[in-house]
């Protein structure tokens, strides 16, 4: 059984269309990252998902219904959406005590062992930690959670570098294992490509693309291009091209990695660039559409 | 706080082996449980629910001590008066946080966006909102009756000090006063009247609180307001302004008033409690109020942060 399966996901918001049809499948044991514009729909495929709004079509988590039965999958089920949503009045030991109290699954003493690592102090208020800290506890929280599926949306906005770095570094090592599932929306691409096991492109309300990591780096090769072979690599068809610091790097899509050798040196590219190149640039339609 | 769980904690173990079944684990909170752990919640959250009557009654305390020591002696005996007065500002106190309470009970945890916490944890819809609509018709009654009740025996010890340090015996001050049947009236009058014979203007404004963006005592009162003067325009009526007059005083036909006038408040004999279980008043409000926090539970379901 899939942890996440949706057939022809909708969702509208008066003559907005929010999702026009998401077809997502996620298995246990992957790290999924929603990467699109704003307004592209992430959000409202995570409130799908976690229960918090109706929608249309057919959608499964971990076998549930998710709309008519939040509370019930909320036992396996952990939630992040952003730093903003731990209640300021609460004390940093009143939210270990109700989460205990509340939560079949959550392991006090490993929240405890999670805080212990931070300067939080037990006593202290959420208005009065800052915005790092609060992500911390938040964080310290849901991962003392046993749950199978993790869902973070933003998790790490507004933070500083070295609170973005920690935050995933310990997701990563504390927390992430093959019986669990995490999926994750960010505006920050970049710091979390290596932590991805796959990826979906949404824009306007649909999937543009879906990628395994593994099958990401077989099919995208970014090269940098001298100018006098620039002419050969255009041939070669390159999904997109841009300028950095004077010379061209060219981004290619299934193209033969012999001949691309012969232009430049052939690297990964970002899941960003690919994204820039799939989407076109903000506004405009989705052209490939394949998966 | 020592704290009391109504159940165990279920086993770890047992939840983790849940993990690999296809469905839903069985690792079941039982419901009380989720109640108790919400309504502690409510209560981290909103400490005026408490500070507030206590506060009022330090005050009162104070005063009527310093009233007791410098008044002459007839005006400062304690019994009656005293003790129906600081029964009737803490009354007035409870009406007053109630409505304050279900004006937010709702609304804040959606400003303040920690409603999307709140829904991450497997606690229902059903259960946040009975344990919020708790407060005012069960738990803050019984709250204010037990802050009085502290109240009124201080009042009665101090007055006694204050007699016998002025040298006369303070036997006659507690032969007036016969605590338990006005204690008794006024448990009853509490749980009977402002809490559930209030019941539906409570969830009224719960629902309110949990539908309206913002200007929530707006949205509550607007309503109101706008029936009574349609009625008052198309039928020159004003049956639901006696409605609402007689469920604020209680409810005229089910106990009949004391001839002092104000609100009814005798010992509950067996007769009165009888006439008021049988009353269609109360069983209307309470009709009226489940249609109000299940109408509450559906908005709660439905609304997100603003």
């Amino acid at each position: 059984m899939s942890v996440i399966e949706a057939n022809g996901l909708r969702k509208r918001f008066g003559a907005t269309i929010a999702l026009d049809g998401i077809d997502l499948k996620v298995e246990q044991g992957r790290i999924l990252g929603l990467i699109g514009p704003n307004g592209a729909g992430k959000s409202t495929a995570i409130n799908a998902i976690l229960g918090l709004t109706p929608y249309q079509g057919q959608l499964r988590v971990l076998g549930c219904d998710p709309w008519a039965t939040r509370d019930r999958l909320m036992r396996e089920v952990a939630f992040i959406a952003d730093v903003a949503v731990l209640p300021r009045w609460l004390r940093v030991s009143q939210a270990i005590e109700y989460v205990a109290g509340v939560h079949p699954r959550f392991d006090r003493v490993k929240a405890e062992g999670f805080l212990a690592k931070t300067t939080i102090q037990r006593n202290s208020r959420v208005r009065e930690l800052s915005k790092g800290m609060v992500t911390q506890l938040h964080l310290a929280l849901v991962m003392a959670i046993d749950a199978r599926l993790l869902v973070l949306d933003e998790p790490t906005l507004g933070l500083d570098i070295l609170y973005r770095k920690q935050f995933y570094d310990a997701l990563l090592n504390d927390y992430f294992d093959h019986s669990r599932t995490i999926v994750v929306t960010t505006h920050q691409v970049e710091e979390i490509q290596n932590v991805l096991t796959d990826f979906m492109f949404i824009h306007h309300g649909r999937v543009v693309l879906t990628c395994s990591m593994e099958e990401f780096e077989a099919r995208y090769a970014e090269v940098t291009v001298h100018p006098e072979r620039l002419a050969a690599a255009r041939e070669l068809k390159p999904i997109h091209e841009r300028q950095v610091f004077g010379r061209s790097t060219l981004l290619f899509e299934r193209a033969d990695r012999g001949r691309l050798q012969q232009l430049g040196d052939v690297r990964t590219p970002g899941i960003a660039d690919v994204f820039v190149a799939v989407i076109g640039g903000p506004g405009t339609q989705p052209q490939a559409a394949s998966g | 706080m020592a704290t009391v769980d109504p159940t165990d904690r279920p086993d770890p173990a047992l939840g983790s082996q849940a993990g690999g079944s296809p469905a839903i684990g069985p690792a079941l909170q039982s419901p009380l449980r989720l109640v108790y752990w919400s309504v502690r919640r409510e209560l981290w959250e909103n400490r005026f629910l408490y500070l507030v009557p206590l506060i009022v009654a330090a005050l009162y305390l104070a005063a009527f001590t310093i009233g007791a020591m410098r008044l002459p002696l007839p005006a400062a005996r304690p019994p009656g008066e005293a003790l129906d007065f600081v029964s009737m500002v803490l009354m007035l106190t409870y009406v007053i946080i109630s409505v304050i309470y279900c004006l937010g009970a709702l609304h804040n945890e959606r400003a303040d966006r920690s409603i999307l916490f709140w829904k991450s944890l497997p606690v229902s819809d059903v259960t946040t909102v009975v344990a919020k609509a708790c407060f005012p018709i069960i738990l803050l009654p019984l709250i204010i009756f037990a802050i009085i009740v502290v109240t009124q025996c201080i009042t009665l010890l101090a007055g006694s000090a204050v007699l016998l340090a002025r040298g006369v015996p303070a036997a006659q001050l507690w032969s007036q006063s016969s605590l338990l049947p006005m204690w008794a009236a006024m448990l009853y009058h509490l749980l009977t009247i402002h809490g559930l014979y209030y019941a539906p203007i409570y969830a009224w404004i719960l629902l309110a609180s949990g539908w309206a963006r913002r200007a929530v005592f707006l949205w509550a009162s607007l309503p109101v307001v706008a029936v009574l003067i349609v009625e008052k325009l198309v039928f020159n009526s004003s049956l639901f302004a006696h409605m609402l007059l007689s469920r604020l005083q209680g409810g005229s036909s089910a106990v009949p008033f004391p001839p002092r006038g104000g609100m009814p408040m005798q010992a509950p004999t067996l007769a009165n409690v009888a006439a008021f279980v049988t009353s269609p008043g109360l069983w209307i409000g309470l009709a009226i109020c489940a249609v109000f926090l299940a109408a509450a539970i559906r908005v709660r379901r439905y609304q997100g942060p603003i």
